[in-house]
């Protein structure tokens, strides 16, 4: 395995002031490292700091204390070499499928017939060849998914933070994007931070698993899969990890 | 899919059949109260028949306004299409810069609330000292009522952008003026119809208070002479013509609507 850390968190904190003047913490003393093309899954109970997390990583939110890099560099600002996809209304629903994809490299100025070029590859990809040209709302919570991979992949990011991307699917099209991003995934291999809180899309997923705790959330403990990809989720072994885990995922909240 | 649409389909046919029968019951009850019974006296209510008579007659007529009905119409139109354009051109963009200038907001915002809080008619005296009796003054009526519903849709349209598509906008590297013009203005784009049919519906509407100023010509002139003049039977036609133009107007506003705002509902 390649060890180059590509993204790194040493010691993040974030508070909120709430209403009553004592402070909240969501985020404590958060330390996590993602090396080079690796898939490392988060995976924490509730609605507890994760999407703030991914804010702080993508330069979106300020920490209230400890740093960020990626790629070596500090995260001080959104960056185009951190690309992120959210759980919903991630898509622009006044723009194409096209006009989508194509939003970032568009915005960075570069040519028409390069960024189209590239973004037909991805569409592509996803398998939505032929919807170029429909809006957003005229396409499935599956599908609108596939448009925000396909768009996160064509601005050619170093990394990617999936926000519990498949969280508001159906339990059968869900089971279908995991075999697709996991597919994609070890066509057009990247750094993959991705946050779910459930436990079988972790392990089906992931080459590390982060079990996060409930709020504030810190790292509670790691979990290396070795399974051979693609994997069973039926598998002996695939259970059997399972139900390690399950023993140590906190899930009331 | 197919099922919807034609779902949609018949919901129209539906929705189009109610309103004939509806305008038809109306349109009974009014000659029944009318021509058959006498209930009422003709020079206060005349009946269909004979307002149908004068709104045709109309056209050629110009006893005992002065104008025929198409000279008003005109008229009319030409004052409010100047004010509510003028409207527009300021509203939009104002709206916009306020939502999305945190300064500008609290600079130019007590003045606005204080703007909008003067009522339509509130206008007319200040406007006739300041342009006159003439088109302009009215003009400015139309300018000052149907700017507030535009310039306050245009701001809340901004501000109701939601903020994970700023977030993904931003993480693709966006510039603060794409953040505007590329992600912030066609979000809002369907808020600001709602402002710019509001302001017409509102600048239509006002036509008539415009026109009691001094004015010798014009639908809301055409409908105050004839009560002087007690012609019932031409103020329901005014009355008519204002409510028939200004569904053209909304339904022109509609078409725009549906080419520049794709990809909801």
């Amino acid at each position: 395995m390649n060890n180059e850390v590509v993204i790194k968190c040493e010691n993040i904190s974030k508070t909120f002031p709430t209403a009553d003047g004592t402070a909240f913490d969501v985020i404590a003393d958060f330390s996590i490292e993602v090396n080079k093309n690796e898939f490392v899954v988060l995976i924490g109970p509730g609605q507890c700091g994760k999407t703030t997390l991914i804010n702080i990583i993508a330069g979106l939110e300020e920490a209230t204390s400890g740093i960020v890099t990626v790629g070596g560099e500090l995260v001080t600002e959104p960056d185009p070499k951190i690309g992120v996809v959210y759980q919903e209304t991630n898509l622009f629903p006044w723009l194409t499928v096209m006009g989508n994809v194509e939003f970032g490299p568009k915005a960075q100025g570069e040519s028409k017939a390069s960024r189209q070029e590239r973004a037909q590859k991805y569409i592509d990809l996803v398998g939505l060849t032929g919807f170029e040209n429909q809006h957003p709302n005229k396409l499935s919570g599956g599908m609108q998914q596939r448009v925000g991979i396909a768009r996160v992949y064509t601005n050619e990011p170093l990394v990617l933070l999936l926000d519990e991307p498949f969280g508001h699917l159906d339990a059968q099209t869900r089971y279908l994007m995991e075999e697709e991003l996991e597919k994609i995934w070890r066509q057009e291999r990247r750094t993959v931070l991705f946050v779910t809180n459930n436990l079988e899309e972790a392990i089906f997923l992931a080459d590390r698993i982060v079990l996060m705790t409930n709020c504030p959330s810190t790292v509670k403990q790691e979990y290396i899969i070795d399974l051979p990809r693609p994997r069973d989720i039926t598998s002996r072994e695939f259970l059997k990890i399972r139900e390690e885990i399950s023993k140590n995922l906190d899930l009331t909240s | 899919m197919k099922l919807s649409k034609m779902k949609k389909k018949n919901n129209k046919v539906k929705y189009i059949l109610i309103s004939i029968i509806s305008f038809t019951v109306f349109l009974i009850i009014w000659y029944m109260v009318t021509d058959v019974f006498k209930l009422v006296k003709p020079i206060s209510l005349p009946s269909p028949v004979k307002v149908l008579e004068s709104f045709i007659n109309k056209f050629t007529v110009k006893r005992p306004d002065g104008s025929t009905l198409q000279a008003h119409v005109l008229s009319s139109l030409r004052i409010v299409l100047t004010g509510y354009i003028a409207g527009s051109i300021v509203g939009v963009p104002l709206g916009i810069f306020m939502a999305w200038n945190r300064k500008a907001d609290m600079f130019i915002r007590p003045v606005f609330d204080w703007f909008r809080s003067v009522p339509g008619m509130g206008w007319i005296p200040v406007m006739i000292l300041i342009f006159g009796i003439n088109i302009a003054s009215k003009a400015a009526i139309v300018f000052a009522i149907s700017f507030v519903a535009i310039l306050i849709n245009s701001y809340s349209g901004i501000k109701n952008t939601n903020p994970v598509h700023m977030w993904v906008a931003q993480t693709f590297g966006a510039s603060n003026k794409q953040l505007l013009f590329r992600v912030a203005i066609p979000s809002a784009l369907p808020h600001i119809f709602t402002g710019l049919r509001q302001g017409l519906n509102q600048a239509w509407a006002s036509v008539v208070a415009a026109e009691m100023i001094g004015s010798n010509r014009g639908l809301g002139y055409m409908i105050q002479m004839n009560r002087e003049n007690s012609r019932a039977d031409l103020i329901i036609v005014g009355m008519l013509s204002i409510g028939l133009v200004g569904t053209i107007l909304s339904f022109v506003l509609q078409k725009f609507e549906d080419k520049y705002v794709r990809g909801r509902h």
